[in-house]
C-alpha cells in the first residue's frame, strides 16, 4: 500500500495516469480521510478546551457574576439568591458546565446584558462587517505581497530587493493603531478624501441582503452608494492588511529563493523555457505551498487586528463589539465572542491543514 | 600514581583551554555573520542607544514627564510656528513635554519587553522540555493546552485576561507572557524531539546522567538558537501588544508615560495637533523595527537553516 501510494505521488507529473486507476484513486481517498480524521481527532479536545476557557472566564472574574452584572448600584441579597438560583449559578460547577455545553450545541450562547438580545444573533449581525473588512485586507495583502516577494527573490540583492524587504520589515513592525491614526490625519484631515468612521454615509439607506456593504450598495442601485462604501472601506482595510502583507511578502521571497535553487528549476531553465514560465509556473507552484499556510495563519492576525482597526475607525464589527463589551462588562458577550472567534480560527486552520495535505502528499503520510 | 594524576590534570587543562578557545571562535564566527548584515548592526546600535536613554532618563530628559506647564497647552514642535525652544517635540493637551514623556516611556517599553520575554521564555522552555522529554500523556496534554491558547487571537486573549486580572501594566505583562508562551513551548519541544535520540544524549544517559541533567545541561544548550531568535521577535511583539493594550485602555493607566497610553490620550486631538499622536507611535515603530532588525540578523547568524537569503 505504501508502495502504491509512493507510485501515485511519484507520477504527480502525469496526473492523468494516476487519476484513472480505480485502485490508486481508492487509496488516495482513503488516505485523505485518514488525514481528515487525524486532524479532527486533534481538533475535538482543543474545542472542548476552548469551551472550558470560555466557561471559566465569567467564573474567574473577581467578584461573582451577579455583582458584576448589577454594577455599582448593588443588589438586594434576597433578590440575588433568587437570581443566582434562576441562572443556575448555585449548582455544582460540573453541572453548570454540562448545561453550558448543551446550550452551545443548541446555538444558545447567552444573552447580551446591554441589548437583551441573544449573543449569537448579535454576532451574526455584526460578523459580515468584520468579514468584509478582513477579506478586503487579505485580498490586498495577497495581491501585493506575493508579486512583491517574487520580484524581490528574482532580483535578489538588488536595490529593489532591499527596498521591498526594508518596507516589509517596517510594515511588520508597525503599531497598526498608530498607522490608522496617521492615515486618518493625512487622508481624512488634510486631504479630506475619506470619511473618518463608519461603513457608509448616513444619507444612504437600503436593506441588508448579504451584509457586505460593497455588494449591498451595488444591489440597492442608489447612486453614489457603492462609491461611499468603497471610500469608507479603503483606509481600514489598508491598515488591517499591513502586517499580513509584510508577512506574505517575506514568506514568498524566502520560499521562492529556496525553490529557485532546486534542480527542477535549473532543468526548466536548461530546457530553454522563457524566464516568465520558469518563475511563474515551475517555481511559483511549489513556492506557494508554505505561502498558503502563512495566509491561513493570518486569520488570527486579522481578527486580532480587527479589534484595533475597528476601534479606530468605529467600524461596527465583532472586534469593536468585543472591546466595547469588555469595557461595558457585558461578560456573556465576551464569553460567547471568545468561543465563536476561537471556533472560526480553528475551522480555518483545519481547512488550511486539509488544503496543505491535498497539495503536499508528504504531509498526509506523516 | 602522581605522574598519572599530573598527566590527567594537564589533559584536563588542555581540554578546558580548547573548549574556551572553541567558545571564543564560535562567538567570533557569530559576530562575523551578524556584522555581515548591516541592518542588524544598525538595529543593534539603535537598541543600545534606547537602552542608554532609558537608563539615564532622568539625566537626559529636559523636563519632569508629569509636570504640567499651564501656559503651554498643545505647543507645536520647535521647528513649527508657535513652537518653544523649551519643548523640542511640543507639549500635549495638559502641557506636559512630549520629548520627556517619550524618554521616560522608553523605560516602560524595554521593561515590558524584558519581563514578558523572561516569563514566556523560562516558562516555555521548562514546559517544552518536559513535553519533549517525557512524551506520552504529559506531552499530549501540554500540547493540547498550547493549542487551546493558540486558538485565540493573541490580543483578544490578552484583553480578556486583563479583564480577569484587572487593568494595569503588571497584569498586561502577565497576560502577554501567557499568550506568547506557546511559541516557546512548541519550539523547545520540537528541538528536544530532534535532539533526544542523538548519540551524545544517549552517551550521557549511559554514563548515568539524571533526568534533570539530561534535560537542562545536555539537551537544552543545543536547542538555544531558535529560542534566541524567537525571544527577540517576542520582545518586539510584547512591546507592540502592551502598547495596543495601553491604547485600548487596558494596559498602563494614565498618567504613566507609556507610549500606547500616550497615544490613547492623544486620540481626540488627531485633527488639531498631529504631533501629539505622531511621536509616541514613531517611538514604538523605531523600537520595534530596531529589535526586529536585530532578530533577522540573529537568525541569519545563528540558524543557517532559517536563512532569509
Amino acid at each position: 500500500m505504501i508502495n502504491a501510494g509512493a507510485f501515485v505521488y511519484s507520477t504527480g507529473g502525469h496526473p492523468a495516469v494516476s487519476r484513472q486507476d480505480p485502485l490508486v484513486r481508492h487509496i488516495r481517498t482513503h488516505d485523505m480521510f485518514r488525514f481528515l480524521f487525524s486532524r479532527l481527532g486533534l481538533l475535538i479536545p482543543t474545542f472542548f478546551g476552548v469551551t472550558l476557557v470560555a466557561f471559566s472566564f465569567i467564573r474567574l472574574l473577581p467578584g461573582d457574576p451577579l455583582d458584576l452584572l448589577a454594577g455599582e448600584r448593588g443588589i438586594d441579597p434576597e433578590r440575588k439568591a433568587q437570581l443566582m438560583a434562576q441562572m443556575g449559578f448555585d449548582r455544582p460547577l460540573w453541572e453548570q458546565y454540562l448545561d453550558y455545553l448543551l446550550n452551545i450545541f443548541q446555538g444558545d450562547l447567552g444573552t447580551s446584558f446591554a441589548s437583551k438580545k441573544p449573543v449569537l444573533d448579535e454576532f451574526l449581525t455584526l460578523f459580515p462587517a468584520t468579514a468584509e473588512l478582513a477579506l478586503c485586507a487579505i485580498i490586498i495583502a495577497v495581491c501585493l505581497g506575493i508579486p512583491a516577494g517574487i520580484f524581490a527573490a528574482v532580483k535578489r540583492g538588488s536595490v529593489a530587493d532591499q527596498a521591498i524587504m526594508g518596507t516589509a520589515l517596517v510594515g511588520y513592525s508597525m503599531p497598526i493603531f498608530w498607522w490608522g491614526l496617521l492615515l486618518i490625519i493625512l487622508f481624512s484631515g488634510i486631504l479630506q478624501w475619506t470619511p473618518v468612521s463608519g461603513r457608509i454615509s448616513l444619507m444612504f439607506f437600503f436593506p441588508q441582503v448579504t451584509g457586505f456593504m460593497l455588494i449591498d450598495s451595488l444591489l440597492s442601485g442608489e447612486k453614489g452608494a457603492f462609491l461611499s462604501a468603497v471610500r469608507h472601506l479603503i483606509l481600514p482595510s489598508v491598515v488591517l492588511a499591513t502586517i499580513p502583507l509584510a508577512v506574505i511578502a517575506r514568506q514568498t521571497r524566502s520560499a521562492m529563493l529556496e525553490v529557485l535553487g532546486e534542480d527542477y528549476v535549473r532543468t526548466a531553465r536548461a530546457k530553454g523555457l522563457p524566464p516568465f514560465r520558469v518563475i511563474g509556473f515551475h517555481a511559483l507552484r511549489n513556492a506557494l505551498i508554505p505561502v498558503i499556510t502563512t495566509i491561513g495563519l493570518q486569520v488570527g492576525v486579522l481578527l486580532a487586528g480587527a479589534i484595533l482597526t475597528e476601534t479606530i475607525f468605529s467600524w461596527p464589527g465583532i472586534g469593536k463589539w468585543l472591546v466595547d463589551s469588555i469595557s461595558r462588562r457585558d461578560y456573556f458577550v465576551v464569553q460567547g465572542g471568545l468561543l465563536l472567534i476561537a471556533g472560526i480560527i480553528m475551522l480555518v486552520n483545519l481547512i488550511v491543514d486539509l488544503l496543505y495535505g491535498l497539495i503536499n502528499p508528504r504531509i498526509r503520510h506523516n | 600514581m602522581t605522574k598519572n594524576a599530573s598527566a590527567a590534570a594537564a589533559t584536563q587543562d588542555t581540554l578546558e583551554q580548547e573548549s574556551r578557545n572553541a567558545t571564543k571562535a564560535m562567538l567570533l564566527e557569530f559576530w562575523y555573520y551578524f556584522s555581515q548584515n548591516k541592518g542588524a548592526v544598525l538595529g543593534l546600535a539603535v537598541f543600545v542607544l534606547l537602552v542608554l536613554v532609558a537608563l539615564f532618563a532622568p539625566l537626559v530628559a529636559p523636563h519632569d514627564p508629569d509636570v504640567q506647564y499651564r501656559d503651554s497647552f498643545l505647543v507645536p514642535p520647535v521647528w513649527l510656528e508657535g513652537g518653544k525652544a523649551a519643548f523640542l517635540l511640543g507639549t500635549d493637551a495638559v502641557g506636559r513635554d512630549i520629548l520627556s514623556r517619550l524618554i521616560f516611556g522608553a523605560r516602560f517599553s524595554l521593561f515590558i519587553g524584558i519581563v514578558v520575554v523572561t516569563i514566556a521564555l523560562v516558562g516555555g522552555i521548562v514546559i517544552g522540555l518536559v513535553a519533549g522529554y517525557m512524551r506520552g500523556f504529559v506531552d499530549t496534554f501540554i500540547m493540547r493546552v498550547m493549542d487551546i491558547i493558540l486558538a485565540f487571537p493573541s490580543l483578544l486573549l490578552a484583553l480578556v485576561l486583563v479583564a480577569i486580572l484587572g487593568p494595569g501594566l503588571m497584569n498586561a505583562m502577565i497576560a502577554i507572557a501567557i499568550v506568547l508562551q506557546p511559541h516557546f513551548v512548541r519550539l523547545t519541544r520540537a528541538a528536544v524531539l530532534s535532539e533526544r535520540s542523538r548519540d551524545y544524549v544517549v552517551a550521557a544517559k549511559v554514563a548515568g546522567a539524571g533526568h534533570f541533567r539530561l534535560m537542562f545541561k545536555t539537551i537544552l544548550p543545543n536547542c538555544l538558537a531558535p529560542l534566541i531568535v524567537q525571544a527577540t521577535l517576542s520582545f518586539s511583539n510584547a512591546i507592540l501588544d502592551a502598547a495596543a493594550l495601553g491604547f485600548l485602555g487596558m494596559g498602563a493607566q494614565p498618567p504613566t508615560p507609556e507610549w500606547g497610553t500616550m497615544l490613547a490620550e492623544a486620540r481626540e486631538f488627531i485633527l488639531r495637533a498631529w504631533w501629539v499622536v505622531t511621536f509616541p507611535g514613531l517611538a514604538i515603530l523605531i523600537t520595534v523595527l530596531a529589535i526586529n532588525l536585530v532578530g533577522d540578523g540573529l537568525r541569519d547568524a545563528l540558524d543557517p537553516k532559517l536563512k532569509r537569503s
